[in-house]
């Protein structure tokens, strides 16, 4: 390991060694009691970390060969993950405390995980891509059973095992497919190798790694367990999986789509855009079955990762810009919500229900107004900021001779509004009924209105994050 | 001055409909009336002190795209002047009179405030109506063409509590529509053709548009015909012509004033203020101006044979206002266009009397119109029955023969317009006399059964019948001088000497007989290219023949860059072909026959002259025999010719014809593309999808959705397998 090597991933390191430091003393002090401050340590140090890469100079960096990179994709990526991963532990604190479920291996996992994630944005080998996805899949198996005493968790955290070790298998089969015709793990290899067409096995080989990563960003057919997982899970955890993980796989995808296939697009692109539509139509259909908030924040974010996907399989730069500027919007949002599911109770017990919020703007109107400006812009409606995500990734695929694709998103998208729309109304013109009673806490309140106050204000340029993810994405995109 | 005219109204407006709570509803009124009695005051002063000459005066600049450059100018010459006078002077009348008609309206519950409202929409109709004499293009022309639609649609609902007046208020508008696509048709082919909507630039095109074609309707047609035509269509929307006329007389929904001011002496007016205002451009249609002749005379005829019978008192007189439109437009379909304005002029004051006296009898028998519960008021309300008697004799046109102009109002203007239509067409003139005729019996019919013979009807009625009060007899008075005078004092400036006709409306003075008149068309187009000029005067005597001579004109027209007419008006000499058919018909000098209309209507042989007073005098005759002498005639005759009374009562059935051929076949349409197309296939349809489809999706996904392992295991493995078999055999791989 020359010092090039390592300065390049010294963020990364001083995570892992943050996370064995932060075990270490946990174990030997307080073991619980910690865990307060570990939740609030690890946020500090996510925060601080995104600021360092967000703000560290441009300069493109290759280590250890090739296998990783740190360029201006990955540190998009990462900031985004290293943000939402600190904004969900902050919103989950008090939750946790409250229900006396604060581990404090919750904060180190998470490290773990964000970890993981970091490795797999700036992978550039099959070797570190599969190395950074089960750092961060295990952690994530554990965090789901995080509540030991209850079958529910359990069975989400095995669900997602069994399920998460299928789709390793899957992705470990294409991995090796390729390497087979390759004869190489490195992504700029792989490239070299396909220029002039896809060999049959190495197209079976990508096809086999994109179902693998389907399943990490739950794309159709490979969501299944999502719904079970996200209701199953605590809450925290729930929030924590629909933000970050869904920002590393799919800025995985895509580094892997156009880093080792970018000039196959059309080969990829195809598969891409049928995994998003299946899974924007399924999202938006499903959901409307859904009674429990968390099932319907699964399926909404199936629906969403369709959305994205549009951007990807443009196989553009626009596309992927689109790409992360609709993440990105898609996580503030999805934060803003969570910290208003983390808050839902009635009598002190946490409900998911979503007929507790009948009459929400009656007791509590600001709340409502809030949720209502997130649900708002999660169904896609102007002036929201949603709506722009949305109209990026349709604009990349009419760009991209994709007007199917853009036609099918805005039709899955009508469908999509109807339960959006359907907890609006119950809030505002539902029937009297046994509402949620709880008070929202200071920092989920604070979440909450920042989050819809975002959604608003954010109309104006999107807070920079567009010029941002243009430069990503043409570091990605050559 | 005459931006004072134009805003005057619109301020008042604005602050009567929107100020009177502030102020007060009578204070309102005071300030909407007094402003357009400054706009009328300040118009006779225009009126009496304009040269004739074109002033234009820039407001603003409207509308900037491209080549369309729009201002908002007021464009002042005399024809300008004159209806400017007309409007305002009738409006302020009826902005008075309204005063005491619209005091006591039983259409409104005690304490409701109406007045200002109706005092606003007077106004506002003003102002528009202005912007449309006003204009100085045709965008702005039309401006107030569709505000004065607006104002009259607001103004017949105006009691919108009755069913009826909301449908005559809606008939209106929508009838008017057709009308106005014609309008626009003709301005999108004039901008089409010449790249620009200002009357200068249109006038100054005019020749040039006549050997032009336009491609319309898989045809190819003249430019300016058709676009004359089209434009022609507009006015016969506004001024009710024949096909377009069903509106006026159910418009007589909207108060009395209103049908006084709108219906009868200025908006329906608007149509053959647009044919004389696009006169330098009628003048190069002939096939055009034949049409005009040929509607207005078919109209004028039409509208007196259902005036015969009908009973309702307002609507004989909106059958006379459509009858007496037809006549103007004869007039200027023959191409006196200064006898149209004559007649305009003369009518909107025996018209305007007469509705008002017709509100005033219905004011006076509390709001009853049929003229069958009239009869003997001649002592219950006697300045009423003598107003109505100046405003008779002035629209039968009582005067004395052969001295042309010695007479009512109706009688100098009338008379002009049946000799110019001699001139111009058989076929209008017969019509115009029988025409004539019909005006007289229908109007003394009027007269006979509303002031005459024993009250009929409600006893109560009559027993408390009351003259009007002193603020609705007063502006019946300065009518009753116009009904008089105007004909008189207006005769030698609208139809005396053709020289003094072409000065007043500021036209060049024609050349002396003799000469030909390629000369003439020379001195219009290039008057700023003096060898332009002294060439082709040269030439035309020198070549001898007429048509070198145009020639020469021609080429000469086209040389020096193209400029408008002068004047408001414009008046070309008969063209060859026409001269020899006006030759045969009139007795004129051999040597030196009368090339334009004015001359060649002077010179009409005397039993023409004598014709339309014979023709009034049978009318009265004939009303009299009806009416007076022996009552029961009308009635018998109805009996035995009750096919044509039946015809002529339901107005030539031409609300039943339109009813079956539009209305019904456009509400069936409609309601099939509602109730089935939007109905059951796009809410059907949506429906199905949203309630019926979607949820039994919804329902397959929650099955699939099993929360087996071995489940979830299973559609990812079928999920991959699908995907790569897909690949493979989509050519994915090459």
């Amino acid at each position: 390991m020359t010092s090039t090597d390592f300065n390049t991933i010294l963020p990364e390191f001083i995570l892992a060694v943050f996370a064995m430091a932060a075990l270490l003393g946990a174990v030997y002090t307080g073991k619980d009691r910690t865990g307060p401050l570990l939740m609030w340590l690890t946020a500090g140090l996510f925060l601080l970390l995104a600021a360092w890469i967000g703000l560290g100079g441009g300069v493109e960096h290759v280590a250890f060969g090739g296998m990783f990179n740190d360029d201006g994709f990955a540190r998009f990526a990462k900031v985004a993950i290293l943000l939402s991963a600190a904004a969900v532990l902050i919103i989950s604190k008090d939750y946790m405390v409250r229900r006396d479920m604060l581990r404090f291996e919750f904060p180190i996992l998470i490290a773990l995980s964000v970890l993981g994630m970091m490795i797999m944005v700036s992978s550039g080998d099959l070797m570190a891509l599969y190395m950074g996805l089960e750092l961060q899949s295990l952690a994530l198996y554990v965090v789901a059973s995080m509540r030991r005493d209850s079958a529910r968790s359990s069975e989400a955290g095995l669900k997602y095992f069994v399920l998460g070790s299928l789709s390793s298998g899957l992705l470990l089969y294409g991995a090796s497919l390729i390497y087979g015709f390759a004869g190489t793990t490195n992504f700029a290899g792989i490239l070299s190798t396909v220029e002039d067409g896809l060999p049959l096995g190495v197209l079976f080989g990508m096809v086999f790694m994109i179902a693998g990563l389907a399943f990490k960003i739950s794309a159709v057919p490979f969501h299944m367990w999502t719904p079970d997982v996200y209701e199953g899970s605590p809450t925290p955890v729930t929030a924590f999986f629909a933000t970050a993980p869904k920002i590393a796989a799919m800025a995985l995808l895509a580094r892997l789509m156009h880093d080792a296939f970018g000039n196959v697009t059309g080969d990829w692109g195809q598969v891409i855009a049928l995994l998003a539509v299946l899974s924007m139509f399924l999202g938006g259909i499903a959901a409307i079955g859904q009674r429990d908030i968390k099932r319907l924040m699964a399926y909404s974010s199936i629906a969403h990762m369709g959305f994205a996907l549009i951007g990807l399989a443009s196989g553009t730069a626009f596309g992927v810009q689109a790409m992360l500027v609709y993440m990105a919007i898609y996580v503030a949002m999805n934060i803003g919500t969570f910290a208003f599911i983390l808050s839902m109770e009635r009598g002190g017990q946490p409900v998911t229900s979503i007929d507790s919020l009948h009459m929400l703007s009656k007791t509590a109107p600001l709340q409502a107004m809030a949720l209502l400006v997130l649900l708002f812009s999660l169904a896609g409606v102007p002036p929201m900021v949603g709506f722009f995500g949305k109209l990026y990734v349709l604009q990349a695929a009419v760009n991209a001779d994709m007007t199917w694709l853009a036609v099918a998103g805005v039709v899955a998208s009508v469908i999509g509004a109807f339960y959006y729309l359907r907890i609006v109304f119950y809030m505002y013109f539902g029937s009297e009924g046994e509402g949620v009673d709880g008070r929202i806490g200071s920092v989920q309140g604070a979440a909450l209105l920042i989050s819809a106050l975002v959604m608003v204000a954010g109309i104006v340029n999107l807070f920079g994050v567009e010029a941002l993810a243009q430069a990503a994405a043409e570091t990605l995109v050559r | 001055m005459a931006t004072i005219i134009l805003f005057a109204p619109i301020i008042g407006a604005l602050i009567c409909g929107f100020g009177w709570r502030l102020i007060g509803e009578k204070p309102a009124q005071i300030i909407a009336t007094s402003l357009v009695f400054l706009a009328a005051f300040l118009s006779w002063i225009i009126f009496f002190t304009h040269d004739g000459v074109t002033q234009q005066v820039t407001l603003l600049r409207w509308i900037e795209s491209g080549s369309l450059a729009v201002e908002w100018a007021i464009r002042l010459d005399r024809l300008t002047a004159i209806m400017l006078v007309v409007v305002n002077s009738v409006s302020a009348l009826v902005h008075l009179y309204s005063f005491g008609y619209m005091a006591h309206d039983d259409n409104w519950k005690q304490h409701e405030h109406y007045k200002a409202r109706f005092f606003a929409y007077l106004s506002f109709f003003t102002f528009t109506m202005l912007m449309l004499v006003t204009a100085n293009d045709l965008v702005q022309m039309f401006f107030g063409w569709e505000g004065v639609g607006v104002a009259s649609y607001l103004l017949i609902g105006f009691y919108y509590r009755k069913p009826s007046a909301n449908a005559a208020a809606m008939k209106a508008f929508l009838i008017n529509r057709v009308g106005d696509f014609g309008f626009l048709l003709g301005m999108f082919a004039i901008y089409y053709t010449i790249d620009s909507l200002r009357f200068d630039d249109i006038f100054a095109q005019a020749p040039a548009l006549a050997e032009m074609s336009i491609r319309f309707l898989w045809a190819d047609w003249n430019a300016a015909e058709l676009i004359s035509v089209l434009l022609f269509i507009g006015a016969m929307g506004k001024s009710a012509q024949l096909i377009l006329h069903t509106w006026l007389p159910d418009a007589m929904e909207g108060p009395t004033p209103v049908s006084a001011l709108i219906h009868a002496a200025t908006m329906v007016t608007a149509g053959v203020f647009l044919v004389c205002r696009m006169s330098p451009l009628m003048e190069y249609a002939p096939n055009a101006l034949m049409f005009i002749t040929v509607l207005g005379a078919t109209t004028a005829f039409f509208a007196a044979t259902v005036g015969l019978v009908q009973n309702d008192i307002k609507r004989v007189i909106a059958y006379s206002t459509c009858s007496q439109l037809g006549y103007m437009f004869v007039a200027a379909g023959v191409g006196a266009y200064p006898v149209a304005m004559f007649h305009l002029f003369t009518h909107a004051f025996f018209k305007a009397m007469l509705f008002l006296g017709a509100g005033s009898v219905i004011h006076a028998m509390h709001h009853e119109q049929d003229m069958r519960n009239y009869g003997g008021l001649r002592k219950k309300i006697p300045m009423t029955f003598w107003a109505m008697m100046i405003g008779t004799l002035a629209i039968t046109g009582v005067g004395i023969p052969l001295t042309g102009w010695i007479g009512f109002a109706g009688f100098a203007s009338k008379d002009a317009v049946i000799e110019s239509a001699y001139v111009g067409s058989s076929y209008a003139f017969w019509l115009l006399v029988a025409a004539a005729a019909m005006t007289s019996f229908y109007s003394w019919r009027l007269m006979f059964m509303t002031f005459y013979g024993k009250a009929r009807g409600d006893h109560h009625t009559h027993d408390h019948a009351h003259e009007s009060p002193k603020i609705m007899l007063a502006p019946l008075a300065v009518l009753g001088f116009g009904a008089i005078f105007a004909g008189m004092l207006g005769y030698s400036v609208f139809f005396g000497k053709e020289d003094t006709v072409r000065s007043w409306f500021g036209m060049e003075v024609a050349q002396h007989h003799g000469e030909d008149h390629a000369e003439d068309l020379a001195a219009q187009s290039a008057t700023d290219t003096e060898t332009a000029t002294t060439d082709t005067a040269e030439a035309a005597p020198a070549e001898g023949g007429t048509d070198a001579a145009t020639g020469e004109a021609v080429i000469a027209a086209e040389a020096a860059p193209a400029v408008a007419p002068q004047g408001a008006l414009l008046m070309r000499p008969f063209s060859p072909e026409r001269q020899e058919f006006v030759d045969s018909r009139i007795k004129a000098d051999p040597d030196h026959p009368p090339e334009t209309i004015i001359n060649a209507a002077h010179s009409v042989p005397t039993w023409v002259k004598l014709s339309p007073f014979t023709a009034m005098l049978f009318g009265l005759g004939l009303a009299w025999l009806f009416y007076i002498r022996s009552p029961d005639l009308p009635g018998r005759l109805a009996a035995q010719q009750r096919p044509l009374y039946l015809f002529l009562l339901n107005k030539w059935y031409f609300d039943e014809i339109y009813d079956w051929i539009i209305v019904k076949p456009t509400m069936w349409l409609a309601g099939f593309f509602w109730k089935k197309g939007d109905g059951s296939v796009i809410d059907g349809f949506i429906n199905a999808l949203a309630m019926g489809f979607i949820p039994q999706l919804t329902r397959l996904a929650g099955r699939a959705q099993s929360g087996y392992l071995f489940h979830y295991a299973f559609a990812m493995v079928l999920g991959i397998a699908a995907l790569v078999t897909w690949m493979t055999l989509s050519g994915g791989a090459h």
